[in-house]
């Protein structure tokens, strides 16, 4: 009973989206008001369906209904609750369900948040996000279907994926997907402002905050996927290059891009065609994330299911979206820009850099991507392009970038004079030299070319971060006018330098150990002891574990007893690696267990890795610095 | 204004290379067992636990080998193809019950019928790791000299039957 309820709020939704979109786009283009005026209460009433959708298909996972098939295939009735729960979006349609479930959310706000936008524009945004919506409940209802019952019901399920049994796992997908669909905002945006043919710096001011939001989400969803991988998968990395954080990544660096344009084009009126083309591509690249990862287009540690049914509906459905949207880029964006000046010393003139190594950054991954399956169809071989090829690609782009963002945030738009900015910037450029060769040198006792690179940029990202508030804090003694913006860009770049300095310190001492160890032995790595205590058998509540005891010692001194794992998931059958971590704000101790080498001895994986929590807390503070900017005063305002 | 075009150039060169990785069947899984001999094992019968069944019951005949439970909504689907296959008598089938509840795996044959020559059982799942089994059901085709010769994910049906299996039967028996 309850999934057929679930089953028929997808389908009034999906009756419920197209009258939203056509309502929306048609009554726009009549300036007709009835129609407008039923596009609030059709948001709301497609969101109430899709909870209802949603809601039913999480009960009945709970309930362990496994006459409905999806559940059948990916729960356990010995499942904890919390991983039934999140078994909803464990596999392909529940993950669908989840996506448009959080369009409809981002809907609703963007219904409820918008009294100051006109109403043509409104009903536009929302009329695209209608549509949007439309052809994935289209897509859920017509080849993936949660709902579709099996008959005979069998006893049980087949469990969730065991790598997806964790708690990370649990709120990763949600995080990420709220990142990806909230570039399908700046999306309806760009498509409203080209359908009415004017684009002012309202509309940049209007889309501003939702891009960041977006944004926020997005780089907290790649952050926790990052942390996930490192502490779940077993291997003590925290980034793998994969096809899936690939499609991750790239409408990252695209929507880091346009929130760095829409900002020119909110101050100055400028790059108003490019900042569309950027707002298409963020949420282009975004639905490729969605499409890569679901029609396993590429080969993928963590791809999930794979039909080709399915990837022929999505890639129609990519057809209408980024081609619709690029042709009427192609036919009104020229009419748009202004021929304005800036001088060649500006931050006009950074932030057009920064995009342009974005963009490039985003290209080299996507052909890196992408590369693979390009020689497969023309010869046949299945390479694959490995970390190298990407971290090279990263290390070109991201050099100069660095390096011009401490220079952009202390530069006046139109025009700035050279030696101000030299005097201004001279003591923070001479400090990071200075502490970029000393830190390194003296903790660590070693210095390279790419590592002093690495130290020098971070530090001088972060001193140079901190200007702009001195600067706006010292001007204005007595007044209150530190603005939000000014303090969510500090501290976004700010956490930029963090996670550089994590990242340079991590990859250049990181020190790994594969070791055979018997009960009661002990070895040294980086100057801290391990000590196998002994092993036993676990029981978890679906699985069966073997652990080992570790006693880490410091100089002598008892630090702490780790317990890393090998599951066996009891229902699935496939092993699985707990990691053993100490964490510390200056390194982490992580210790897996391999094999069962016979003669009671194991082979035991330790790593030493120096300021890696600086990776995730870099990113954490990036994201608070977007989300200290949404809350800006100038986006409350109402219009007069 | 030419320059404006681009973009929806770009993508249009990109959508073949999106079409042919959708169109490319992911669902045939290479087991490295292929061409091997079946990995040992010994395991009690699932009718009389006291008699111990080994990889040599297999020997001098071809064998389907089929890895089921009664949790598995897949394996339900294709008991019914079985039943069918094993009243033919073109092949023997062996079913290896897999981290299953004995009771429950006997009430499912006595109830659904047995199209098993054989069957064992594999309580603790060790002999299913070793077939290097990812979930059920799925079949392995061995021939009388105890090689793998195919192997099939998810429920087995008529059309996979003379498709995918009955060609080696046919090419290995003349």
């Amino acid at each position: 009973m309850i999934p057929e309820i679930g089953q028929f709020a997808l389908i009034i939704s999906l009756c419920l989206t197209l009258c939203l979109g056509g309502f929306g786009l048609l009554g726009a283009h009549k300036n007709n008001t009835e129609l407008m005026s039923l596009v609030k209460p059709l948001t709301h009433a497609q969101f109430i369906f899709i909870v209802m959708a949603f809601v039913s298909l999480a009960y009945s996972f709970l309930t362990d209904d496994f006459s409905v098939l999806y559940i059948a295939t990916n729960s356990h009735s010995e499942l904890p609750d919390l991983f039934k729960f999140s078994a909803v979006w464990g596999a392909h349609e529940g993950s669908l369900l989840l996506w448009i479930l959080i369009l409809s959310v981002w809907m609703i706000l963007v219904a409820n948040f918008s009294k100051a936008l006109p109403r043509t524009f409104i009903a536009r945004v929302l009329g695209v996000l209608g549509f949007l919506n439309f052809g994935f409940l289209l897509f859920t209802l017509v080849t993936s279907n949660p709902f579709e019952r099996i008959s005979p019901a069998p006893m049980n399920g087949s469990d969730l994926n065991p790598l997806l049994q964790d708690i990370g796992l649990a709120i990763h997908p949600p995080i990420l997907y709220i990142g990806y669909v909230g570039f399908a905002v700046a999306y309806a945006f760009a498509i409203a402002a080209m359908l009415s043919g004017k684009l002012d710096q309202r509309w940049a001011r209007w889309t501003r905050p939702w891009t960041t939001a977006a944004w926020l989400f997005l780089t907290i969803g790649i952050a926790l996927g990052s942390w996930w991988a490192y502490y779940e998968l077993g291997w003590g990395g925290w980034w793998f290059w994969d096809p899936v954080e690939n499609a991750s990544f790239m409408p990252w660096l695209i929507g880091t891009a346009l929130i760095h344009s829409l900002a020119v084009t909110e101050k100055r009126g400028l790059f108003k065609s490019w900042t569309l083309l950027l707002a298409i591509s963020a949420f282009s690249l975004s639905l490729l994330g969605t499409f890569l990862v679901r029609s396993g287009i590429l080969i993928s540690v963590h791809a999930f299911a794979t039909d080709p049914a399915r990837g022929v509906f999505i890639l129609m459905l990519l057809c209408i979206v980024i081609g619709g949207a690029l042709i009427l880029y192609a036919l009104r964006a020229p009419n748009m820009d202004e021929p304005i000046g800036f001088s060649a010393l500006s931050r006009e003139t950074f932030l057009l850099l920064n995009n342009v190594l974005l963009v490039i950054a985003a290209t080299l991954i996507l052909l890196g991507t992408l590369s693979p399956l390009v020689l497969e169809v023309f010869n046949g071989d299945k390479i694959s392009i490995g970390p190298p090829w990407f971290e090279l690609a990263m290390i070109v782009p991201m050099i100069p970038l660095i390096f011009l963002i401490s220079l952009g945030m202390n530069t006046f738009w139109v025009e700035q004079s050279a030696n101000k900015l030299r005097k201004k910037l001279q003591v923070p450029f001479i400090l990071s030299i200075l502490f970029g060769l000393i830190i390194p040198m003296y903790f660590y006792g070693k210095i390279t070319l790419l590592l002093a690179v690495g130290t020098i940029s971070a530090l001088w990202i972060m001193t140079s971060s901190v200007l702009p508030l001195l600067k706006q804090c010292q001007t204005s003694l007595g007044r209150k006018s530190l603005t939000r913006s000014t303090l969510g860009m500090s501290l976004a770049h700010f956490g930029l330098g963090c996670f550089v300095f994590g990242v340079t310190i991590v990859s250049a001492f990181n020190i790994e150990a594969d070791r055979r160890l018997s009960p009661g032995e002990s070895i040294f790595v980086a100057g801290y002891q391990y000590q196998l205590r002994g092993l036993k058998d676990v029981e978890g509540p679906n699985y069966q574990a073997i652990e080992a005891e570790i006693d880490i010692f410091k100089n002598g001194n008892f630090l702490t007893q780790l317990r890393p794992q090998k599951r066996t998931y009891r229902v699935q059958k496939s092993p699985m690696t707990e990691a053993g971590i100490v964490a510390g704000w200056n390194r982490d101790l992580f210790v897996a267990l391999g094999e069962d080498l016979g003669d009671g001895s194991w082979s035991i994986r330790i790593q030493y890795k120096p300021m890696i929590r600086w990776i995730w807390f870099g990113c954490f503070i990036m994201a608070l610095g977007g989300l200290v900017a949404i809350t800006d005063r100038r986006y409350r305002r109402q219009p007069s | 204004m030419k320059k404006k075009y681009a973009p929806i150039i770009v993508f249009v060169l990109m959508l073949p290379i999106f079409f042919v990785g959708l169109s490319r069947n992911k669902s045939e899984l290479p087991s490295p067992l292929i061409g091997k001999i079946v990995p040992a094992f010994v395991l009690p019968s699932l009718i009389d636990p006291a008699v111990m069944i080994n990889q040599a019951n297999f020997n001098g005949r071809f064998v389907l080998f089929n890895v089921w439970a009664t949790w598995c909504a897949g394996c339900r689907e294709e008991h019914e193809f079985l039943m069918e296959l094993s009243a033919r008598d073109e092949i023997s089938i062996i079913g290896l019950n897999w981290r299953d509840n004995r009771n429950d795996a006997l009430n499912w044959l006595i109830t659904l019928g047995n199209p098993y020559e054989l069957s064992v059982e594999d309580k603790l799942g060790r002999t299913a790791i070793d077939w290097g089994v990812y979930g059920a059901p799925e079949t392995f085709l061995i021939n009388p000299q105890g090689v793998i010769l195919y192997k099939h994910l998810g429920p087995l049906t008529e059309r996979d039957w003379t498709l995918n299996f009955m060609p080696f039967l046919v090419t290995e028996q003349t």
